[in-house]
This record gives structure tokens, C-alpha cells and sequence, in this order.
């Protein structure tokens, strides 16, 4: 019934317009690491034929938040640090939509941690891209819980005390069915591993360490060019669990970045039997005709 | 009329709910009126728990003040309820456990010793049939016909069948017969009866009312007293087709639903005052994107973690004020399950219509007790329009058009050539921000007012699309209660007893506490007679509201905190302190 007019549109074979930029130009510094994670995006979802009208861009808050502006699909750009939740909420609305998430380390790993977690146990299936760039930017220049031990920032002006919080090896441990590391430098490689958490039936992540020009003068492009290699040149076996667990713990003078881990199991909507007949938002609704529902208070 | 009012008391563990939700089913089912209050401890052993099941034929709207017949499981419910044994009321225990000496009676009062373990070990070691033998002596006592127990026990047990249902069927036959032979019915006793009724709590109404609105998505955190919402959903989620997600938190539990609605599926969340603090910078976000969604609001004794098995009226400032900055909203406060169930209904209509949140605010009394509606009274035929409502394709298609009524044309994602962006920022008539490099230029400083009044505008529309005041009573009255949510059936009761007493008392209560209907309310509430404000905060939340949008005062109140729900004998003393006793 009232799905008719989403089906129609694409029964009837208009072509379909294909995701690509908005008439909205980022806002974001000079030289920022994010200009390549939206074009990785826009390069993934290009390579994968997917149509503006059936994918949605969700984020929180903070600069690299911004992004869904950026692109022309449907786009949630929500509170700080709820970008999951909003996405969850999409995708089982709707499993017929592709569900990417975007957000910064604050979001993802500091007020969003909690989703972070729960999200990738359940195996939803959809990608999170984080714009990791170790610092709060948009707030101009706080530590972030990927800041490292020692780094001096706004409020942290004799260094970072606390142990920065590793991504990966919380994403592995998490449940995570798609492990990877992009590098803001390599737009070709974070394209890459875009386009393979897209197709990857579970939950895709994507750190994407994307540094950020202004306000963290440590981890910049210089930085991690002289320190990150490619797992899949280094014969990491992205279906080893346990490989993967210790490549993600080396960060220092080697920072691996590619595939980590990658296995299929079922996702959340494989196994919520609700969702077996079709998106949930073409479903039939209501109670008419439905009289014995009431026996049950008799 | 007959009624009787039957009191069950133990400790946690000793299924002291399944006693009175089985008596109170007794009740219901041979179509009186009923009203069962659980009134049970933050403990999962021990403590003391108990539930009032109180039968009319007659319509009641409260747990009452009487107790005519109390089935004590322990020695501590003697000593709790043994004052508030009525006038020819009788005491049920079992003298293995406890004694109580005649001596100890209230005048009028009687015992009624039953070997409810004696009875139980006929059948198995396990003690709990006890319960059965007891329910057995209770329904005598109380006028059920024994059939009627016995087919409500069995069915308790669903589908299942042998030993534990026969054993059960035949302890409450043993508790009848005993009682029988050794006693007289009670001096209160039921008679009369009609059609079954339904027998229905406030949040299972809720779900109910939400599965009939056409709801597919509730995410939620369990809280008492709302995860029974849940619970109900879940338990039928595959039947129904609704997606129920535990959630890890409070604040997952909203952004999901709010994510679900965007995406085209009617959504909501329940949830207490805890995990509603949590939730209100995501209501904020649902206003300013403008995605419809549903928030129950079961209310428990505040503040903090407070009393979190006792009810309150303490969360209508936190939901009238939840969120930075202002957007409409709308908050619903039924009063009794039938209500509840009409007003969850009414809560997605005008949630969708106005593309705002709306809040359904409810407490522990109305979400668990339970309450008989006229199976009549229910209407599954809800008209449940499309979401569907924008031609794809549409040219120049703006999300957040400036309109007349505030009301912007919704497109759901996945429809073509409608592409937009929600934004939680302040945006455009097309989703693009405003709120980084054109803040403070003048063009866009003025569309910022312009999109903010767009918004607010929809708070007329709410007001003129939702219930206004309600006014019962005596046209002519000496006194008008000021009532909202569950405390409106101990009123209605109260007022009973006072024309009976030739008093003219009238109630004005709010089906709908916000937006306030100022105009209705300032006519209604001017005069004759006095006002008596009654709500179970220590502030007076709803006449600080009504005050602020009528300049009415309400220097006579009757507010309670102490975690109990209102007892119709109470609000009659009040109110007679109040317009004066008549020959005093």
C-alpha cells in the first residue's frame, strides 16, 4: 500500500540519478583530511552504481559531521555523538537503503562510545567511516580519546594523561565484521575499503586517520606517510582473528593500515524475524480486523 | 450496587500479584467493574507486597479505601492491614504459618483460619498451591462462583496442561469448600454481573493503543514502572510486526525511533523520568528536524533514583521544559487505561500531522494497575494514512517549506528526486545549514526568524488539534477539582461519595496538559465555588502552568509525594476542609 509511490519510481526505470556532490562545497580548513574521505565516498558509492535516493549519510556533531551535506543522498545530520542509534533506527525502518554513518573520534569514541560497542555486536548492517583525527576540532583543539599520551592541547596544556582508546582492537573485540584502516594520504585505498565495508554484508568500519591542519601539529600527513604500511603487502590474513587482534595493537614507528578482519555471519536483520517479509516501512499497519488481539484481557 | 474490595499481602516471591491479578480477573470476567492496585517493594524477595482487587457493578475508577476481605500470607500483612479492615470484613490466613488471636480482631471483623498448606501438600511439596486454596476461601467469601476462578486459573497457564493446572483447579475447590463449611459469605458480597470485560493495565493499554495507531518500531531501555510497554510488544512484535529493540541506553532508545520515523515507519519509546532526562536532547532533535515521534513518560517518585516502585506527578516540569532552546510539543496526560489507550492513538496522529514529538505522560499507578474497559469501548479501526504523502520526483522540493500551518511536506528516504538533509542545525527551506558560514549575515539571520516562527506556528495547530479541558460534575458546585493523569479516578470516586454526602463538586481535568487551552480553562475554572488543586508533587507542577497561562492562583491544594497513589477518602477530607462540613 503506502510504499507504492518509493517501489513505483524505480519500477517504472527512470534512471536513476547517481550519488554524487551536493551544491553545498565543504566548509572545512585547507588541507583538512576529510576532503578524502568524502571523496572516497563519493568514489565508493560511484564504483558501486548506487543511486542518490537509496542510500542515507547519517553523523553527529563536529567538523567532519558535516559531511552529508557534501553528497546528494538523503542525509541525517543529528546530535553529538548519536550518529549510530539514528542510523540503526534507518536501517531497520528501511533495510532497502544503504546506511553509512560518518563522525569524528569525539563523536564515535568519546560521547558515542557506548553505540560504538553495541552497535557492531549486533552486526547491523551498515558502514561507519570515523575521521580520526585525535582531536576536537570544531571545538577548537581539546584532547580526544585518540589523543596520544603526552599530547599538549587546549585542555590538556602539560599533556594528555589518560591512554589513548584503540579503534580497531575495540572494534575486533566488539564484534565487528569489518575491520579496516584508511589513511586520508590514499584516496585510492580508502576507496577501497569504502566500497568493501558498503558490499560487506555486516557492520563495516572504517577508521580513516585524517589529520586535522589546524589544531593537532603531531598527528599530520608527514606523520603517519613515515609510518603506515599495507597490511595486505605485510600477508596479514584478514580471516585470522587473532592476526588481526595484533596488528592492531602496533601504533608507532609501523601503523598498519588496510584490511584487518573481515567475516560473514548473520547480521541483525537476517536474524529479526520482522523483517523477513520486506523493509519495515512497506509493511501493512494497524490492528483493523485483528478482534482476537483483545482476548487475551478477557 | 455491591462491591467488595479484596486485600492479598506476602512478601515478595509469594505471587502475591498472580493472586490478585487472578482475583481481580475473577472479578472481570463476571463483568463488574474492576480496579486492581499492586502495590509492591524495590525487591525481588521478601519485603511486603500486596494488591487490592476492588469489584462494582457499578462503574470505579480507583483502587478505593476498603478492604472486605484480606487474605494474609504473612503475619506482617496482619499488622500492616488489620486497621483498614472494614465493617464485616473478613481475615483469610493459614494457622500453620502465623496465629492471630481473636482478641486482636477489630470489632465487626472476623477470621476465617484455611489449611492452605495442608491442602497444597494433597497435591505437592511445593508451597505455592497454598495460593489457590487461599484464592479458593477468598472467592466464596467474595461471591465468585468457583467455576469462574478455576477457568481464570487455568487459563493463567496458558497453553499448558496435566499436573500443575489440575492441581491448582482442585486447591482453589478445597480453599471454596472449606470456607464453606466453616463460614458464612461475607457481609459484602458481590452480585449482579454482566459481559466479560476487559481487564487491562495502563502501559499494556499503551502498546495496545501504539499497535493499533499503526507503530512498527519501539526502542527502549528497561525502567520501571514503563518496560512493561515493552514486554507487551514484545510478546507479540512477530504477530503484529513491530520491531521491538532493547536498546543500551535511554539515549540510543530515542535516536533509534527518531532514525526509524525519518525512514517511514511510525515510531516511539517509553521510558521513566531517569531515562526521559536522558533522552531530551534528542525530543530537541526530533523538533528540529521535524520527524514525528511518541514518548511515554511513566512517571515514579522522583527525584533521582527516588521510590522506584511508588507513583508521582513529578516529571511534568522536566517534560514541559526538556530540551535547549523552544519547539512544539505536545504532552498527553489520560487518566485511566481506556484513556490511555485513546490518547496513545491521538499521540501519532498529531505526532504525524505536526511532524513533532509528542509525550504521553503517565505514572506507575496508571502504567500497572489494572482497570475493566467495555470490550466496546475499544475500536481496532483506526485510520492509519499513508507516509507516502510527497509525489516523487517533485520539482524544487523543499523539506521545510515555509507554510500557513508550519506543516512542511515530509519525503521519506528511498523516494526519488527528493533528496534532503535532516539537520539538527538551524537550516534552510531546503535542509542546507545555516549555522556555520551564513550565521550573523543579516539575509540569514532573518531566515533563522523565519524558520523558528515556521515551527512554533505548529504549536497553534497542536493546540487546536488536541483535547481541551474536561468537565464532569455539578454545574453549580461549591467545589472544582483541578486534576490531571491518573489522579482523576480518585477523584471521580471522591466526588461520588460527596454527592451522596449532598455535595456539588465538579472536576476540570487535562487530557491534554500542554499546549495549555488557556481560554477554555480560564472560563471553566473562574468560578462559582472554590478551587482544589490536586496533584501527587510536592510543588504543584500543573498550577504553576495553569497560573503562568491563566494568572489563575490556586491557593487550595492537596498534593502528595509520599509514593502512594490518591485514595478517594482522603480527597473527600480535603475538600471538605475546604467548602467546611455542613452543621460544623
Amino acid at each position: 500500500m503506502s510504499g507504492s509511490s518509493a517501489q513505483a519510481a524505480t519500477a517504472v526505470g527512470t534512471p536513476l540519478p547517481m550519488l554524487g556532490k551536493s551544491d553545498t562545497k565543504p566548509t572545512w580548513c585547507p588541507g583538512c583530511g576529510d576532503y578524502s574521505v568524502v571523496a572516497a565516498i563519493e568514489m565508493a558509492v560511484k564504483r558501486l552504481k548506487l543511486s542518490s535516493n537509496n542510500v542515507v549519510i547519517v553523523s553527529g556533531i563536529g567538523c567532519s559531521s558535516n559531511l552529508p551535506h557534501f553528497l546528494s543522498s538523503y542525509g541525517f545530520h543529528g546530535i553529538h555523538g548519536r550518529a549510530l542509534p539514528i542510523a540503526e533506527g534507518i536501517r531497520w525502518a528501511n533495510h532497502g537503503l544503504t546506511v553509512i554513518a560518518t563522525g569524528g573520534d569525539g563523536d564515535g569514541f568519546g560521547i558515542g562510545a557506548g553505540h560504538f560497542v553495541h552497535t557492531m555486536r549486533r552486526n547491523v548492517d551498515m558502514t561507519y567511516v570515523t575521521m580520526d583525527n585525535q582531536i576536537y576540532g570544531l571545538t577548537t583543539g581539546q584532547a580526544s580519546p585518540t589523543s596520544m599520551m603526552g599530547q599538549k592541547t587546549k585542555s590538556t596544556p602539560t599533556g594528555v594523561i589518560e591512554n589513548p582508546l584503540d579503534p580497531i582492537s575495540l572494534a575486533l573485540a566488539s564484534g565487528a565484521t569489518y575491520v579496516a584502516r584508511g589513511f586520508s594520504g590514499d584516496v585510492k585505498q580508502m576507496a577501497d575499503l569504502i566500497a568493501g565495508g558498503i558490499q560487506h554484508k555486516g557492520f563495516a568500519f572504517v577508521d580513516a586517520l585524517s589529520p586535522c591542519v589546524t589544531y593537532n601539529k603531531i598527528n599530520t600527513f608527514d606523520f603517519f606517510r613515515q609510518r603506515v604500511y599495507k597490511l595486505e603487502s605485510a600477508g596479514h590474513d584478514p580471516t585470522n582473528l587473532v592476526q588481526a587482534f595484533q596488528r592492531s595493537l602496533e601504533w608507532g614507528e609501523k601503523i598498519p593500515t588496510g584490511l584487518f578482519y573481515k567475516v560473514d555471519k548473520p547480521t541483525y536483520e537476517d536474524l529479526e524475524e520482522v523483517l523477513s517479509t520486506g523493509p519495515l516501512a512497506l509493511q501493512p499497519t494497524g490492528l483493523r480486523g485483528r478482534e482476537s488481539i483483545l482476548d487475551e484481557f478477557i | 450496587m455491591s462491591e467488595i474490595t479484596v486485600r492479598v499481602g506476602g512478601a515478595a516471591g509469594d505471587g502475591i500479584a498472580s493472586v490478585g491479578e487472578t482475583v481481580s480477573r475473577s472479578f472481570s470476567r463476571s463483568g463488574f467493574y474492576t480496579y486492581g492496585h499492586n502495590a509492591y517493594q524495590s525487591v525481588i524477595r521478601g519485603g511486603h507486597v500486596w494488591f487490592q482487587a476492588r469489584a462494582s457493578s457499578d462503574p470505579i475508577y480507583s483502587q478505593g479505601d476498603a478492604c472486605d476481605v484480606l487474605y494474609a500470607m504473612d503475619r506482617q500483612t496482619v499488622d500492616v492491614h488489620l486497621p483498614a479492615m472494614s465493617q464485616g470484613s473478613t481475615l483469610i490466613f493459614d494457622p500453620e504459618k502465623f496465629a492471630v488471636a481473636d482478641s486482636e480482631l477489630p470489632v465487626g471483623v472476623r477470621s476465617l483460619p484455611v489449611p492452605t498448606l495442608e491442602i497444597a501438600r494433597k497435591y505437592t511439596p511445593q508451597s505455592i498451591l497454598q495460593n489457590a486454596a487461599g484464592m479458593g476461601a477468598a472467592a466464596f467469601l467474595s461471591g465468585i462462583p468457583l467455576t469462574t476462578l478455576q477457568k481464570v486459573l487455568a487459563d493463567s497457564f496458558g497453553r499448558k496442561t496435566g499436573d500443575i493446572v489440575d492441581w491448582n483447579v482442585g486447591a482453589a475447590a478445597a480453599g471454596f469448600q472449606f470456607a464453606s463449611e466453616h463460614t458464612s459469605a461475607n457481609a459484602h458480597v458481590l452480585s449482579g454481573g454482566a459481559a466479560p470485560k476487559l481487564l487491562i493495565t495502563g502501559n499494556q493499554a499503551i502498546a495496545l493503543g501504539a499497535a493499533a495507531a499503526g507503530v512498527k518500531f519501539l526502542a527502549q531501555y528497561p525502567m520501571t514502572p514503563a518496560s512493561t510497554v515493552m514486554q507487551w510488544m514484545a510478546a507479540h512484535s512477530q504477530s503484529i510486526g513491530v520491531v521491538v529493540k532493547q536498546a543500551e541506553d535511554e539515549l540510543a532508545a530515542i535516536n533509534m525511533a527518531i532514525g526509524a520515523s525519518f525512514a517511514g515507519v511510525r515510531s516511539m519509546t517509553a521510558t521513566s523520568g531517569g531515562g526521559f532526562a536522558l533522552m531530551v536532547e534528542a525530543l530537541g532533535m526530533a523538533g528540529m528536524t521535524e520527524t514525528p515521534v511518541v514518548v511515554v513518560e511513566s512517571q515514579r517518585s522522583g527525584p533521582s533514583t527516588g521510590l522506584p516502585t511508588k507513583t508521582e506527578q513529578g516529571d511534568l516540569n522536566l517534560m514541559l521544559g526538556a530540551g535547549q532552546g523552544e519547539f512544539p510539543r505536545a504532552i498527553l496526560a489520560p487518566s485511566n487505561p481506556l484513556e490511555a489507550y485513546r490518547a496513545t492513538i491521538r499521540a501519532f496522529q498529531l505526532s504525524e500531522d505536526w511532524q513533532t514529538p509528542v509525550l504521553v505522560a503517565s505514572d506507575l499507578h496508571l502504567s500497572e494497575d489494572f482497570m475493566t474497559i467495555d470490550r466496546d469501548a475499544i475500536s481496532l479501526n483506526v485510520d492509519i494514512p499513508s507516509l507516502f504523502q510527497v509525489e516523487a520526483n517533485g520539482h524544487d522540493y523543499k523539506r521545510y517549506a515555509y507554510t500557513p500551518s508550519g506543516v512542511s511536506p515530509r519525503a521519506i528516504p528511498g523516494q526519488p528526486g527528493l533528496n534532503f538533509i535532516a539537520g539538527s542545525d538551524e537550516h534552510d527551506e531546503k535542509g542546507h545549514l545555516v549555522s556555520d558560514v551564513k550565521s550573523g549575515i543579516p539575509v540569514w539571520v532573518a531566515e533563522r526568524v523565519k524558520m523558528m516562527d515556521k515551527r512554533m506556528r505548529k504549536l497553534d495547530g497542536l493546540r487546536r488539534a488536541s483535547a481541551g479541558p474536561l468537565v464532569e460534575g455539578d454545574a453549580n458546585p461549591e467545589l472544582t477539582f483541578v486534576a490531571w493523569g491518573s489522579t482523576v479516578g480518585a477523584v471521580r470516586d471522591a466526588m461520588k461519595i460527596l454527592a451522596q454526602q449532598g455535595r456539588r463538586t465538579r472536576m476540570v481535568s487535562l487530557p491534554t496538559v500542554f499546549p495549555v487551552h488557556g481560554t477554555e480553562l480560564l472560563a471553566l475554572l473562574k468560578g462559582p465555588g472554590r478551587r482544589l488543586l490536586i496533584e501527587a508533587n510536592f510543588s504543584g507542577q500543573l498550577g504553576r502552568l495553569l497560573r503562568a497561562e491563566t494568572g489563575l492562583e490556586f491557593p487550595d491544594r492537596f498534593l502528595k509525594y509520599d509514593g502512594e497513589p490518591f485514595y478517594p477518602r482522603e480527597i473527600v477530607h480535603r475538600a471538605l476542609e475546604v467548602i467546611g462540613h455542613v452543621g460544623l
